[in-house]
């Protein structure tokens, strides 16, 4: 039952051979079991889980039931839930329990599915290993003593370690895809402004996108098609006719144009994960794709731009976090300047304070052109870059990360090493173009390797079909690490 | 180029968040690090590139000036620090 997929669970559910409690209890005794050694959700809520299984047999029982009702879900912690807390996995939140539904906590309830619970991550979706949680390191299941990626590790584990069927993330320099590479799930971040931001915890308002992880492309088109959709309390929530992202799956992959980056392609790759990327292609070419050559000069200044816009932006966001409304107020203070430093000293963590410092220096006086603008100007080469690539191609491939899943504790004391493991997606975020990771093979210590696919704008069902297609013809995504 | 410490201590002021004696030099080491990073931006000669701030280049979108929303007063009063008759409570800010 653990491995069956969403299409699969939903028919048990409709034919009555499987009851939403059954299916939802089975899920939260794993996640007993389970969650103890992989640290993949900071709340379980088995009591609200078992309450929404109810209803939602009922509905199945009423006939009136959509393709998720019943099926058991997971949120990362940065969508609030109405009377669940939402931590961000930052102490400064640690007992916040948020007054309102996250947009896609609401979409989501409403399709009938069970959120178990909320999801590790690191604080404030800043990380690329989920080493940066106030909860703890949440762990890859295909090795404990190795990072899941970041920043929705628990997401990525939860699915990977079969502790729930879906889960939903954000990405807003990788923190899908990347997870999801070295988890070996599959992952998608649409194209930004699909999903809306309503209630999710800003990192970087102009980056950030809410995703979806599943076993498959065909699961995560299913909980994409639920997630997204225009929202008017999101301002950048794009004004688009609701679509049905399982509407290409089945569609045959000949003709297609696959566009490999030279840039991508060229040193800062391991040879595992070059090796695994290659046979994908030569897969690719079997299903009678074709592979271009296409170049994106821009992309290497991804990462500078990128950690300039994103802490200017988290700066901005954070300042909301003052120890008044909510949150973190340290117990002793003087005056209110000092309730202030000392609420956000003690309510942050080492690496949330970097980056809302990067950003406060950036946009200080003097210094806005020199950095927030001029990373703005190579914001628009890099889309110009992708928008010129896509003139040869239909879809782009290449790795996901440029390594598998490293040992905990490799990089954590080194901010800019973590920071480059984002080579692969960062371009993406800044272009606002849709990406995917799904797995594609398996490179040192036989842990997972993700292959990145990123289409054109609004191109996410074309996206999921491209990977639907490899899925039907390989296995990779049906590996399970030996846990429990 | 690299930040001095009182820069550092200057930043964090500014950001409202209190640095601790041994905390400023690790702060400085990172943050130039990070800073060693950044300035690979300008190699680039941008003059001629228009800055892009949004992904798709939209418009805010308008909406008509109506009341959208209830008072929930109580529900977000509820989460914060310190509150009393409706009111959030600081410190005394004038003396």
């Amino acid at each position: 039952m653990i491995e069956a997929s969403l299409k699969d669970l939903a028919a048990a559910l409709r034919a009555g051979t499987l009851s939403s409690v059954e299916l939802t209890t089975l899920f939260l005794d794993r996640i007993d079991a389970l969650n103890p050694s992989l640290n993949a959700f900071i709340t379980v809520d088995r009591d609200g889980a078992l309450t929404a299984a109810r209803a939602a047999d009922a509905r199945l029982a009423a006939g009136t039931a959509g393709p998720l009702t019943g099926i058991p879900l997971a949120h990362k912690d940065v969508f609030c839930t109405e009377g669940v807390r939402t931590t961000c996995a930052s102490r400064m939140l640690e007992n916040f329990v948020s007054p309102y539904d996250a947009h896609v906590v609401s979409q989501l309830k409403a399709a009938g599915a069970v959120m178990l619970g909320k999801t590790n991550m690191d604080e404030y979706a800043m990380g690329s290993s989920n080493e940066n949680s106030h909860f703890g390191a949440a762990k890859n299941p295909w090795d404990a003593s190795r990072v899941p990626g970041g920043s929705s590790g628990g997401s990525a584990v939860a699915v990977a370690a079969r502790l729930a069927p879906m889960a939903t993330g954000t990405d807003t320099g990788g923190s899908v895809r990347q997870p999801a590479a070295l988890t070996g799930v599959t992952g998608i971040k649409p194209t930004y402004g699909v999903v809306s931001r309503y209630g999710m915890i800003a990192y970087a308002s102009s980056l950030d996108q809410g995703g979806a992880f599943g076993r498959s492309a065909e699961d995560c088109a299913l909980l994409l098609s639920a997630m997204a959709g225009f929202d008017p309390r999101d301002s950048t929530s794009v004004e688009r006719e609701t679509e049905d992202y399982t509407r290409d799956l089945g569609k045959p992959l000949a003709g297609l144009r696959i566009g490999l980056p030279k840039e991508f392609f060229a040193e800062g790759m391991d040879d595992d994960v070059r090796a695994a990327t290659e046979a994908a292609l030569d897969q690719y070419r079997q299903l009678g794709a074709t592979t271009v050559e296409v170049s994106l000069p821009n992309a290497k200044l991804a990462i500078p731009a990128y950690y300039v816009i994103a802490p200017a932006e988290a700066s901005s966001n954070l300042s909301r976090f003052d120890g008044v409304r909510y949150g973190h107020r340290a117990p002793e203070y003087g005056d209110l300047a000092d309730m202030y430093s000392k609420s956000r000293a003690q309510g942050f963590g080492a690496e949330v304070k970097r980056r809302i410092l990067v950003g406060t220096y950036v946009l200080s006086h003097g210094y806005y052109d020199a950095y927030y603008l001029q990373a703005q100007k190579l914001r628009r080469l890099i889309a110009e870059d992708f928008i010129a690539a896509f003139k040869q191609c239909d879809v782009i491939a290449g790795p996901t990360s440029p390594t598998v899943a490293w040992p905990i504790g490799e990089k954590s004391d080194d901010p800019v090493q973590m920071y480059l493991q984002d080579i692969y997606t960062i371009a993406v975020n800044l272009a606002g173009l849709p990406g995917l990771s799904l797995p594609c093979g398996t490179g040192a210590g036989d842990l997972p390797v993700g292959l990145q696919l990123i289409g054109n704008y609004f191109d996410e069902a074309r996206l999921l079909n491209v990977a639907h297609g490899f899925q039907l013809a390989t296995d990779w995504h049906r590996r399970m690490p030996a846990v429990g | 180029m690299s930040l001095s410490i009182d820069e550092v201590r200057h930043i964090a002021r500014l950001a409202r968040i209190e640095l601790g004696e041994g905390e400023a030099q690790d702060t400085l080491d990172k943050l130039n690090n990070i800073f060693g990073l950044i300035e690979q931006m300008q190699a680039v000669d941008t003059s001629q590139v228009e800055p892009m701030s949004h992904p798709q280049d939209v418009a805010q979108r308008l909406r008509d000036d109506i009341v959208t929303e209830s008072d929930r007063r109580d529900a977000y009063q509820r989460v914060a620090p310190q509150v009393e008759a409706g009111l959030y409570l600081v410190p005394k800010v004038i003396e």
